[in-house]
């Protein structure tokens, strides 16, 4: 039994003492997630992630459930579109009944459904959609949103690059919003933390279309200390591939975003690079009891590693079970007002909880340096980051949220 | 009355010379037959006086205005009809659409998006069909007309025009010889009842002759003779042309 | 200056990658005509047999060259099945049916590769002799792409010994030119054509292969090699070789030397190339003067609709005015989301069918539509109505404005002018992020006060589409539609009885796309945002699969298609995880059963009976 389950079991135990007898509602209604993602758009991301929330659907029901009730996820594929999500957001509620939605991987999927939400007044939980203004500029009380975003993540690489003393930066991300984004609080936050940087030059690949070679070839010619890199997938691959090749990465440092992720960097193979300053998900190392039994639990389901698609996955559902135990309802006013804040739940990486300033999770993730091993790149030198600490002050949070 | 004058007409393609200097006259109601070897130059004579084609020098006069190198749709506004040798015509329309269509463009018609265009000028595209014996297929594709047929429809719709002045570019060829000069006597009568102008090509001989009020010899690009039918079959250079060619009278 | 001779080393050695895979689709193109879409699924297949033969070979360049060869056989073999399965059956419909018929097949091999090779990208592992460099100054360069730059010119060599030195290149070229002339010499054509399509699918493959070592074998590369192909095979001249070689050139040298200057600039280079030379050179750097279109069986005759059908339309109508009285919200929601994906399919058949100018960019129109609606609300405070006649005003203007580049060329050309067009407004939504949210969109459309109401909202968007959809349909049976389908039919004929050509050309042009910007306003609405993915290729896409469905030469295919499609599209994504690969069978078995489109096949049925 997990550290995990048990308190989760705790939780529910008690909610459903004081509610009714636990057997006259373990065989309940349901309690139905409408789940949408893009699975055949991007399914080396949310394959994975599709294995975590399974995963916790089979231990949640076998532990008693929510509230007494089984959960239920009702899953949908959005085929990378936002607004074949509204659609089927629209599906989910008025057809399925679904008491709240989750989902999303990409960014303008999540924002399309955290519209939908607010529209059609109903919670929304998303998972891996990383833009900031999913909870900030374009934030609502609907919806709530559980990985480190863009800005968490430039956070939480920022101390890191500032140690390296580096005076001259270039970088390197894809042409769209969450590039964009990523490059602009990094240079922001650096320069605050590190006065005197500068970035000397930029380069915007087409997402999914990098000319690896001519890229790595203009940033080798800006001469810069350090590399900020903020590609991924396919992309992320070529250009450390004409990288490695051109001594790019050569007596140069690099900061990188997600890179530490097995999604990105199994792929990367034997060439994944070494020394690299990253965030990810260490998946195999002695990070915390509850990321063992986790690994553990999922090897044993799915007969392989977890990744960390896996991790949104599982803690999503775990997520939102412990938001609706504490709401005791799933009537949604009560899960936004009094479930979800404050509430504190259970995730591979330890405890984290849902921020009542901006529905932001605090969960967070680790940063550290890329290793080769056995041919393979892994993370070494990790630490976890919260996400509480790499939030920026409430004040400013609560200028950049509307009223 | 002079409806069409060429002045000095020439052109070239890729440096040789296809028409140099041609110069003639079509009054109103004569039927004039532009003849000459393959390769003589007509159908560039034919396209630069329709607006296909630019000409490198010359005028083209119509009613002694200048319309030279003017686009071929203007030309058409001015009152000319015109047939061509390999023809042109919509697939996708029956036949008397294929005139009502004519029809259209010449009454300024063709920007209203309101009206059902089939009703159109029914009546109008009837008349224009039935001399020429087209009543009968006016709802039969023009897709799959025979070719005669379609010479005839392309008469048909350059009648539409009310035109001042007729181009045909062997408005027989494909038809059976009775067709033919039945066809060519229709032509004839139109010409003489609303005094139009018509310039055709031809290399049926036996119409060429039967026909034309006056003909008109090319050769090499040049005009090498002009006159009556009697004329012309006693020009000694027409006749070594043709027999120095190789070409005969009659189809081909 | 190293830089420079780099950068430019690079762009060429990116040109070779480009003019391995544009060279199959452009001998393909050349004697077949037929548009293939799965071209780039064709590369991405490449990609992923080489992994998995190299990958079990010795790590050796002779191992490595070994399993490209044999990855390129298996796509020929492979090209020459597709052709005698599917495409053989196509060559005398409409054009562009072709195109739908190989989305099929790009649906299809989606999934199937997924199935056998799994979702996770396929690195190569790089031996020692890929990783290596040669200096150049104190720069390095690749090895590997020095291998690749001598590549492109050693294919294009054994290429063009193959066209002038063989029978076959001599019947191949003899069929670029034209097609009958090979029949009348006695060849058979279907050899021919299945040869020239395994020649084609085998040079995919080759270059998915060759492509290998600077990244991985993933489930992307088809979409992303597919549209650079085209516009590579375009910018040199359809069927061209050297011109695609050249096209290549320019474009990977500009690519390599444009990130120097301008780093934004990536998203439309390629795009920008192209416009560039369609507008001063219209069929492409070195086409020749456009050869006889395939020959298909003349347009049908345009009727008005039979009594009965007419009739089946009003109960039609009469049931959708009904329908929010009968079901549910969510069922209201996808009739309103059919009805705007029939003005769009409407206004795509406008200037397709009748106007002869087939679009590859009509999302452009859909979306500028869409953005502009949702400026005027977002920006402007402009109330939905106002908002509504917003949208088709600022995508008919900017299609008036950019359609007198479009309607001077023809077929494929102006296809392609019209994508690049749509890319343009594409990467603007994408980057000018001010104004457009940019990638993150622009929410909170939804509609307010009365129009809030599902009911008030789907009444609202059936009286738009189909009155919008029904003006259309009218101004094809007026005499508008009438010279503008002449024009169509004979340009030569049309001029010759004054008909305007270019002018109505242009005017209907301008019509699609106001009408293709109201379905995008009604779209921004009722799902309460726009996002660049509005105007980008799949939405394009999209408009093309439901037209050619419906059967683009019957005045009815567009409201059958868009019904067909987003139907099947909508259902099937509800029911099964492998959507794709059913949507991509259920194409390629309705393009089979209706070569004329679904509507194209009642006509034919009904006008059967009735002789």
């Amino acid at each position: 039994m997990s550290l995990t389950r048990r308190s989760l079991l705790a939780a529910t135990a008690t909610a459903t003492a004081l509610a009714v007898p636990a057997i006259g509602r373990a065989a309940g209604a349901a309690i139905r997630i409408g789940e949408i993602n893009s699975y055949t758009a991007v399914p080396a991301f949310t394959l994975p992630y599709r294995n975590g929330w399974q995963l916790a659907v089979a231990e949640i029901n076998a532990a008693g459930g929510v509230l007494g009730r089984p959960i239920e996820v009702i899953s949908r594929d959005d085929a990378g579109k936002p607004a074949d999500a509204i659609r089927l957001g629209g599906e989910l509620l008025n057809e399925q009944k679904v008491d709240l939605l989750a989902g999303g991987f990409l960014s303008n999927v999540g924002l399309a459904l955290s519209d939908f939400a607010r529209q059609n007044r109903i919670l929304y939980v998303a998972g891996e959609p990383l833009a900031d203004a999913l909870v900030w500029e374009k934030g609502n009380r609907f919806c709530f949103r559980l990985r480190p975003s863009t800005y968490m993540q430039a956070a939480m690489l920022v101390p890191e690059a500032a140690k390296l003393g580096v005076k001259r930066w270039a970088t390197v991300a894809p042409n769209y919003e969450y590039g964009t984004s990523s490059v602009r609080w990094f240079r922001q936050l650096l320069a605050a933390a590190q006065p005197g940087v500068e970035f000397v030059a930029e380069q915007w690949p087409a997402l999914g279309k990098i000319d690896a070679g001519a890229t790595a070839a203009a940033l080798a010619e800006a001469k810069p200390d350090a590399i900020f890199n903020v590609t991924f997938g396919g992309d992320l691959t070529s250009f450390v591939r004409q990288g490695n090749t051109r001594g790019l990465f050569e007596k140069r440092s690099v900061v990188s975003v997600l890179t530490g992720e097995p999604e990105y960097l199994d792929p990367l193979g034997e060439e994944a690079p070494e020394g690299w300053i990253v965030t990810g998900y260490p998946v195999t190392s002695d990070t915390a009891p509850d990321n063992a039994r986790f690994v553990a639990a999922y090897k044993g389901k799915f007969n392989e590693l977890p990744k960390m698609g896996s991790v949104v996955g599982y803690t999503l559902i775990h997520a939102i079970a412990a938001g609706i135990t504490k709401a005791g309802d799933t009537a949604t006013d009560a899960m936004i007002d009094r479930g979800f804040p404050g509430t504190s739940f259970p995730s591979p990486f330890g405890a984290a909880m849902w921020r009542a300033l901006d529905h932001q999770s605090t969960l967070g993730t680790f940063v550290g340096r890329t290793a080769l091993r056995d041919g393979r790149g892994t993370m070494v030198d990790w630490h976890y980051v919260s996400g509480a600490d790499a939030l920026p002050p409430d004040a400013q949070v609560r200028t950049m949220r509307p009223a | 009355m002079t409806v069409l004058a060429a002045e000095g007409l020439r052109r070239s393609f890729a440096g040789v010379a296809a028409v140099r200097g041609v110069s003639f006259a079509v009054a109103a109601g004569e039927m004039l037959a532009l003849i000459g070897p393959n390769g003589a130059g007509k159908s560039t004579c034919f396209n630069m006086l329709s607006g296909q084609l630019r000409p490198d020098g010359g005028r083209v006069r119509l009613d002694g205005r200048d319309i030279t190198g003017l686009a071929p749709r203007r030309i058409w506004r001015l009152g000319v009809g015109r047939t061509f040798q390999i023809t042109a015509t919509f697939a996708s329309m029956t036949v008397r659409e294929n005139v009502q269509m004519a029809l259209l463009s010449h009454r300024h018609d063709i920007w209203r998006m309101w009206c059902a265009a089939r009703t159109r000028h029914v009546a109008a595209a009837m008349a224009l069909l039935d001399p020429l014996g087209l009543a009968a297929q006016a709802d039969v594709a023009a897709g799959v007309l025979a070719y005669g047929d379609l010479k005839r429809l392309e008469l048909a719709m350059a009648l539409a025009n009310e035109p001042r002045l007729l181009l045909m570019d062997e408005p027989t060829a494909g038809m059976a010889p009775a067709e033919r000069s039945a066809l060519m006597r229709l032509v004839r009568a139109h010409a003489a009842v609303r005094g139009i102008a018509v310039l055709f090509t031809e290399h049926d001989m036996d119409i060429v002759f039967g026909t034309a009020d006056r003909i008109l010899v090319l050769h090499q690009g040049s005009v090498i003779a002009t006159g009556d039918g009697a004329a012309i079959r006693a020009d000694a250079r027409v006749r070594e042309v043709y027999l120095g060619s190789g070409e005969t009278s009659g189809g081909h | 200056m190293t830089v420079l001779v780099v950068q430019l080393l690079t762009g060429i050695a990116g040109a070779s990658a480009l003019f391995l895979v544009a060279a199959g689709l452009t001998v393909i193109f050349g004697v077949t005509r037929v548009v293939n879409f799965s071209h780039g699924s064709l590369t991405m297949l490449g990609a992923y047999v080489a992994w998995s033969v190299v990958t079990r070979l010795p790590h050796t360049p002779a191992g490595f060259a070994l399993g490209v060869i044999l990855a390129a056989l298996a796509l020929a073999v492979l090209g020459a099945g597709l052709e005698v399965v599917l495409l053989r059956r196509l060559y005398r419909a409409p054009e562009l049916l072709q195109l739908l018929a190989t989305f099929g097949v790009v649906l299809i091999v989606q999934d199937t590769t997924q199935a056998i090779w799994g979702a996770e990208d396929l690195p190569l592992a790089r031996p020692h002799w890929m990783r290596s460099f040669v200096a150049i100054g104190t720069e390095r360069f690749p090895f590997y792409d020095l291998v690749l730059i001598a590549a492109g010119p050693l294919v294009l060599g054994a290429l063009w010994l193959l066209l002038h030195r063989t029978r076959f290149g001599t019947l191949v070229r003899a069929a670029t030119q034209d097609r009958d002339m090979v029949a009348a010499l006695g060849v058979d054509q279907r050899v021919l054509f299945t040869a020239v399509f395994a020649l084609g699918a085998g040079l995919a493959g080759l270059g998915g292969a060759l492509a290998l070592p600077d990244g991985s074998a993933n489930l992307q590369i088809d979409l992303s090699v597919i549209t650079d192909a085209f516009v590579v095979v375009v910018v040199g001249g359809l069927g061209s070789l050297p011109g695609a070689y050249l096209a290549s050139l320019l474009i990977g040298v500009l690519q390599a030397l444009g990130i120097l200057l301008i780093p934004k600039l990536t998203l439309v280079i390629a795009f920008a190339v192209m416009a560039a030379v369609l507008v001063l050179r219209p069929q492409g750097l070195l086409g020749g003067t456009a050869s006889t279109p395939r020959e298909s069986a003349a347009p049908p005759l345009v009727r008005p609709a039979a009594p009965v059908l007419r009739a089946a339309g009003l109960a039609l109508l009469a049931a959708l005015i009904a329908a929010p009285l009968v079901v549910g919200p969510f069922a209201l929601t996808v009739l309103g989301e059919a009805l705007t994906a029939l003005l769009f399919a409407a206004s795509l058949h406008f200037m397709m069918g009748p106007g002869g100018m087939p679009s590859f960019g009509h999302a452009a129109w859909f979306g500028l539509g869409a953005y502009g609606a949702a400026l005027a609300v977002h920006a402007l405070a402009w109330p939905l109505p106002a908002a509504l006649v917003a949208a088709p005003l600022v995508a008919g203007a900017a299609a008036l404005a950019f359609g007198g580049f479009v309607v001077r060329l023809s077929g494929v050309y102006l296809a392609m002018l019209t994508l690049a067009f749509a890319q343009i407004v594409w990467a603007v939504a994408l980057q000018w992020s001010d104004l457009t949210g940019g990638d993150d969109g622009i929410l909170g459309l939804w509609p307010r006060g009365i129009l809030a109401r599902p009911h008030a909202f789907y009444w609202l968007t059936l009286g738009v589409a189909v009155a919008a959809t029904l003006l259309l349909r009218r101004a094809l049976y007026a005499p508008f539609g009438y010279a503008l389908r002449g024009a169509r039919d004979s340009t030569l004929r049309a001029e010759a009885i004054g008909l305007p050509t270019a002018r109505l050309r242009l005017v209907a042009f301008a019509i699609a796309g106001a009408a293709a910007g109201l379905s995008g306003g009604l779209s921004a609405f009722a799902k309460g945002s726009v996002f660049p993915t509005y105007v980008a290729i799949g939405r394009s896409v999209d408009a093309l699969l439901m037209v050619l469905l419906g059967g683009v030469q019957t005045m009815t295919g567009p409201i059958v298609g868009a019904l067909a499609y987003t139907g099947l599209y909508d259902t099937l994504l509800l029911v099964t995880s492998a959507w794709r690969l059913v949507l991509g069978l259920a194409v390629v078995a309705l393009v089979l059963a209706f070569p004329q489109g679904i509507a194209g096949a009642a006509q034919r049925l009904w006008r059967g009976r009735m002789a």
